[in-house]
């Protein structure tokens, strides 16, 4: 059951519904190709998304699958349970402060060091700064998490020594409340910056040269030309990024939190995803943890439209 | 166009002021590296941080490279994950990936948006480790492979790329009777080896990187990859579960010493192929902001 070029072309002609299982049939090996990561869809992302259903349960970690199926639904009980917790602003608020200090600080970086790397004029130095500050990024969250405890450590940890020299006591960064999230925000910018560069350094390369040289005969300087030609030439990019970002203001850094964290510092780090892992995997009260995760999940997907619609509005592309 | 002569400054200033960032990025590997050859004797002595030891101890090492280290199983973990994963990922992404390419394809537009639909929404955490519990994956190796097999975004990245090879490359092949899967093994990948080979970078890094998966689904120390093992030495479980009886100190919390080496043994391979693939990461990523 071959298709030829020539059945495909009668195939786009006739578009009766008879038709289309005639097409479909001569494409039979085709969707052979594709069974198998069809499946693996259908198993590992649609069933956990029925699977939602065990947040409107009662489901203990000693029931199989059939209680799940056929267990008394319960209705909103743990929705309820979890607003009317004392954690629920708790983890709200952290999850919504980290990510706003998150936007505020680590979101302008990466235009920040674009617009400096793209000034250095020397192109192999350039090449070599970018190359390292790519390092980061390859590198996972638990290494980092262990460059962090060893220069935070106030045994002899480099940052410690060098606060110790204006005759400040060894600070315990990663263990007290009032420093935490600085942290969280300054590995997060050592670990994002670098990389984040390479989309705004191809938008700049992407702007028109002929608007730098009348600009050049104009008489404006670097600086000016910065500001008035390189700046506005990215603007578009800068406001897709931060559009998109507030899509994902819910996601505050999961495994960067999980891996750093300690009860000592649950009151300003503890997050919605936090939350769910640890009442759900560590104490496994799987109904409760699910209706808290359900939660997340909707309203991250009206904030990941939303900015997918105001994306699109302002003329871009979005991300569909 | 001459420079100005505050150009020139600000040109001088941004050289040095990038130095400075690029040793912002290794400072830290550079501390955890000294350190790693630091002996306890000598953080007591001297008390502060110490860039270059007045000994060389190589206890560190010697604890997580002895014989029966945990270490090396660990790794035999992380390369399997690595290497059988990512063929995996490849063989699943490429063939969904290309069935998607054929445009004439009934029900095509449908089958891309169930697969699709994966990304914006997902059951969570709770219900996706339920799923692998179920399935008899829980504590299973294969956990963490399975469960991540194709990742949507790089499927559409291969498929655009396959829409762009040319219909009548094909042809000839489907009048002579071959199959698609003929036809993908033997015109369309080797036609397509940069754009698999940047995917397959993407997977293998994701693999050899990841500890979530592992932290969530694998319980059993004998079979949790070296990400992991470096994560419990580093946050000071004991280190009695490194195998390695002899040392008289296996028992004793690890040392900061034995935290710094175990964080040089599993970051220095990483560290060393980084400057050579991260050009086809960058590739990558251009790619996909152009959308398809």
């Amino acid at each position: 059951m071959e298709v030829s070029p020539v059945d495909v072309k009668v195939a786009r002609n006739l578009n009766t519904n008879k038709n289309i299982w005639n097409t479909a049939k001569k494409f039979k090996l085709y969707y052979l190709l594709i069974l198998p990561g069809f499946i693996y869809f259908l198993i590992f992302k649609y069933i956990p998304l029925f699977g939602v259903i065990v947040a409107f349960k009662d489901i203990s970690p000693f029931q199989g699958i059939k209680d799940i199926l056929t267990g008394p639904w319960v209705g909103l009980k743990h929705f309820r349970t979890f607003f009317e917790s004392y954690y629920f602003w708790q983890i709200l608020g952290n999850t919504l402060l980290i990510s706003l200090y998150k936007f505020i600080f680590s979101f302008p970086a990466p235009i920040i060091l674009a617009l400096l790397m793209n000034e250095i004029s020397n192109v192999k130095y350039k090449k070599v700064v970018q190359t390292v500050s790519y390092l980061p990024h390859f590198i996972s969250l638990v290494v980092v998490a262990g460059l962090l405890t060893n220069i935070l450590s106030t045994r002899g940890g480099l940052l410690n020594v060098i606060i110790g020299l204006f005759g400040a006591e060894p600070i315990f960064f990663l263990g007290e409340s009032q420093y935490f999230r600085g942290v969280l925000v300054v590995s997060d910018i050592w670990k994002t910056v670098g990389w984040g560069t390479i989309i705004y350094l191809a938008a700049i390369t992407g702007i028109d040269p002929g608007l730098y040289e009348s600009a050049k005969i104009d008489g404006a300087g670097r600086f000016k030309q910065t500001l008035h030609i390189t700046l506005p030439g990215i603007a578009s990019i800068i406001s897709i990024m931060a559009i998109m970002r507030m899509g994902t203001i819910l996601d505050a850094g999961f495994q960067q939190v999980l891996t750093l964290y300690s009860p000592a510092v649950y009151d300003v780090a503890d997050i919605i995803d936090t939350y769910v892992y640890r009442s759900g995997i560590e104490k496994m009260q799987y109904s409760f943890s699910t209706a808290v995760g359900l939660f997340k999940s909707v309203i991250a997907l009206i904030l990941v439209l939303l900015s997918n619609i105001l994306a699109k509005k302002m003329g871009q592309e979005g991300i569909w | 166009m001459k420079k100005t002569k505050s150009e020139s400054v600000f040109q001088v200033f941004d050289v040095i002021l990038m130095f400075l960032l690029s040793l912002i990025f290794l400072v830290p590997f550079l501390t955890v590296l000294s350190s790693s050859f630091v002996g306890e004797a000598e953080i007591s002595r001297r008390g502060s941080f110490i860039l270059i030891p007045e000994v060389f101890d190589l206890s560190g090492y010697k604890v997580l490279l002895g014989s029966n280290s945990i270490i090396y199983h660990a790794y035999m973990i992380t390369l399997f994950v690595t290497v059988v994963g990512t063929f995996l990922n490849l063989l699943f992404t490429s063939t969904l990936a290309y069935g998607l390419s054929k445009r004439d394809m009934p029900f095509r537009n449908a089958i891309t948006i169930i697969v699709f639909i994966t990304m914006l929404v997902s059951g969570g955490l709770i219900p996706s480790f339920l799923l692998v519990k179920y399935i008899g994956l829980y504590n299973n190796v294969w956990a963490l492979i399975v469960p991540g097999l194709i990742s949507v975004w790089n499927m559409i990245l291969l498929r655009n790329f396959f829409m762009q090879i040319p219909e009548s490359l094909e042809e000839s092949a489907i009048l002579d009777g071959a199959t698609p899967i003929q036809i993908l093994i033997k015109i369309i990948i080797p036609l397509s080896v940069p754009a698999i080979a940047t995917i397959g970078l993407f997977y293998a890094v994701a693999h050899w990187n990841d500890w979530y998966d592992a932290f969530i689904y694998i319980t059993d120390s004998q079979k949790l990859p070296v990400q992991n093992i470096m994560r419990n030495i580093v946050i000071g479980a004991s280190i009695a579960d490194l195998g390695n009886e002899g040392m008289s100190d296996s028992v004793k919390p690890p040392t900061e010493t034995i935290k710094s080496a175990v964080i040089i043994i599993s970051t220095l391979p990483i560290l060393c192929v980084y400057p050579f693939i991260q050009k086809y990461f960058v590739k990558g990523i251009m790619v996909g902001s152009v959308k398809g």
